[in-house]
């Protein structure tokens, strides 16, 4: 619990440091580089003055946003959203709710949102057409089971040690097994998810161990008869999701502040927990 | 009668020292000329502009130390399935051969089906054979379903079988026809002839690109990995992911080799062999 938070709080001290000090030195710098407004709602240039214009994709999808309705603040994505906001200090009838492609957001050019939050991942070929705020959420790695399963239902790490599992080569994923579960099988590695999932199917492993939002996607969309176990504690390197901001937009620095006084004060660790552990059922492994 | 000692003569004793002055000046020579030759490939390789990079991401030899034991725990995994898979294989192809020389109206089936066999797994890619078996059939859900290792291991023989079918067959048609005819005159049944007179024949004259089959298979047998077991070169992929380095890859590739020369050395002393036999030497 404490750890997590002040991991993510690490790594968001290490973005803004990156942000900051390793910028590429930029030929004209505008205003807001070297000014330092205050993040006041009222000196933020929104799109709409004194209004918040968020995104998301639609439909959104759960757990991230309940019922394809971004607006109810009910989801894990749409909680964030609105408590980013609140930081900044719009209330519920500032914020207006715009829909988004994914694709559309992370593509180089004019946006109608002030920030779009759609479960994107920072990457730096991202970076180099939009901006990111801090992280809002690290990836966990989530182990997820037919509903048939002998490893169905069970929630200590301990319980998982009998279980042959599987993972993507590579990844995260396949690190939370060797490091973190340590199973006394040897783990079933596979080229893809699509051929791991394939054998999870067949029954040839008990389970299969996937980033968060891919379980989420399998278990509700793909194989409809798997169900998460869950979640792993943190290993490796996560992938980290972050806001998204137009590139250079003079709203990225008041942003990633926000994200990261709520990573600071634990807000961010009590929605995952609320959102995705308890509502969407991938509870903690320990 | 006491033998008497045996003394070279004068010329004996000239020739021999001609020889052995012969033989240390070619050993000389090779050896230079190898020498000459390494350095000059040292120097291209370890002058080139990017160098030290390769070296770096290629040739560490700490990280090559640490993805050792994972990547040797894979080459068990190799030389296992290649055991029973080149067993498999030679024996499938075997029978296959037979099959497809039966002669006689009444067994075209058998050699229709035997002839559909080798098309087909000749020309099927090992990949989508793997699978189709290894991820398809257990689909199936069926009772007794065998082990990943044993359904991957079921498709290299399954293709292997195909092609080393086809080089049985090659030599057992370059067994002459005499040969069939001798053997059938002097009382013995068709089995008895093929068992007794065709096939040993046919097998050794075969017998070196059979094992070239087999060195072949050695490489192949890794691809079952793509169903979940983790041979040598995944380890070393796994172990290359985790150190964003590609030493381990060279480990793994060394190991192969290493483990190739006993089968290539078998081959190159059979080849020998059959070669010294029909020159009757």
């Amino acid at each position: 619990m404490a750890s997590r938070s002040r991991l993510l709080a690490l790594i968001v001290a290490g973005v803004v440091v990156a942000a900051t000090g390793c910028a590429p030195q930029k030929e004209s710098p505008t205003p807001t580089d070297t000014a330092s407004p205050s993040c006041a709602k009222d000196s933020l240039p929104t799109r709409t003055p004194g209004k918040l214009t968020i995104a998301t994709d639609q439909p959104a999808y759960e757990p991230w946003f309940r019922k394809d309705k971004p607006d109810s603040g009910e989801g894990f994505e749409a909680a964030v959203a609105y408590a980013v906001a609140e930081k900044l200090g719009y209330a519920r009838s500032d914020v207006t709710w715009t829909r988004v492609k994914f694709d559309t957001a992370i593509a180089p050019g004019e946006k109608n949102f002030d920030f779009d939050i759609n479960q994107f991942s920072v990457t730096e070929e991202r970076k180099q057409a939009v901006d990111f705020s801090a992280p809002y959420y690290l990836v966990r790695q989530t182990v997820i089971a037919l509903k048939s399963s002998k490893i169905a239902g069970k929630t200590s790490l301990a319980d998982l040690r009998g279980a042959k599992l599987g993972a993507q080569v590579g990844t995260t994923s396949y690190q939370a097994i060797t490091d973190v579960i340590k199973p006394a099988g040897k783990p079933q590695v596979y080229n893809s998810n699509d051929d791991a999932k394939k054998a999870l199917q067949n029954g040839q492993i008990d389970g299969l161990v996937v980033d968060l939002p891919t379980a989420f996607y399998i278990t509700g969309a793909e194989i409809t008869d798997a169900t998460i176990v869950g979640q792993v504690p943190q290993v490796g390197v996560p992938e980290a999701f972050g806001l998204l901001l137009d590139k250079n937009s003079p709203l990225t620095r008041c942003v990633s502040g926000a994200v990261g006084q709520l990573s600071e004060a634990g807000t961010l660790t009590e929605l995952e927990q609320k959102w995705l552990a308890q509502v969407a059922g991938a509870a903690e492994l320990r | 009668m006491t033998p008497r000692e045996h003394t070279p003569s004068a010329a004996q004793l000239r020739r021999s020292a001609y020889r052995r002055r012969q033989s240390v000046h070619s050993v000389l020579i090779a050896a230079f000329s190898t020498a000459a030759l390494g350095t000059l490939l040292v120097v291209a390789v370890t002058g080139a502009p990017g160098w030290d990079r390769v070296r770096q991401s290629f040739l560490d030899p700490e990280i090559g130390a640490d993805a050792l034991p994972a990547v040797l725990d894979g080459l068990w995994l190799n030389v296992r399935l290649l055991v029973c898979c080149a067993a498999g294989a030679l024996l499938l192809g075997l029978v296959i051969a037979v099959l497809r020389t039966l002669r006689g109206p009444v067994f075209f089936p058998v050699r229709a089906l035997a002839a559909g066999y080798t098309y087909t797994f000749r020309g099927l890619p090992l990949i989508i054979v793997l699978y189709l078996l290894t991820l398809g059939v257990p689909g199936l859900r069926l009772q007794g379903m065998p082990s990943v290792l044993v359904l991957g291991g079921l498709a290299l023989v399954l293709t292997y079988g195909g092609y080393l079918a086809e080089v049985f067959r090659a030599g057992i048609e370059s067994v002459h026809p005499s040969q069939l005819a001798a053997g059938r005159s002097l009382g013995l049944t068709y089995r008895q002839t093929m068992r007794h007179v065709v096939l040993p024949q046919a097998v050794r004259r075969v017998a070196p690109p059979l094992l070239n089959d087999v060195v072949a298979l050695q490489k192949d047998v890794g691809l079952v990995s793509l169903a979940g077991p983790i041979d040598a070169v995944r380890a070393a992929q796994i172990a290359t992911a985790q150190s964003f380095n590609y030493t381990p890859y060279v480990v793994a590739g060394v190991l192969f080799v290493l483990l190739a020369i006993p089968l290539i050395a078998v081959t190159d002393w059979v080849t020998l062999r059959s070669a010294r036999r029909q020159s009757g030497g």
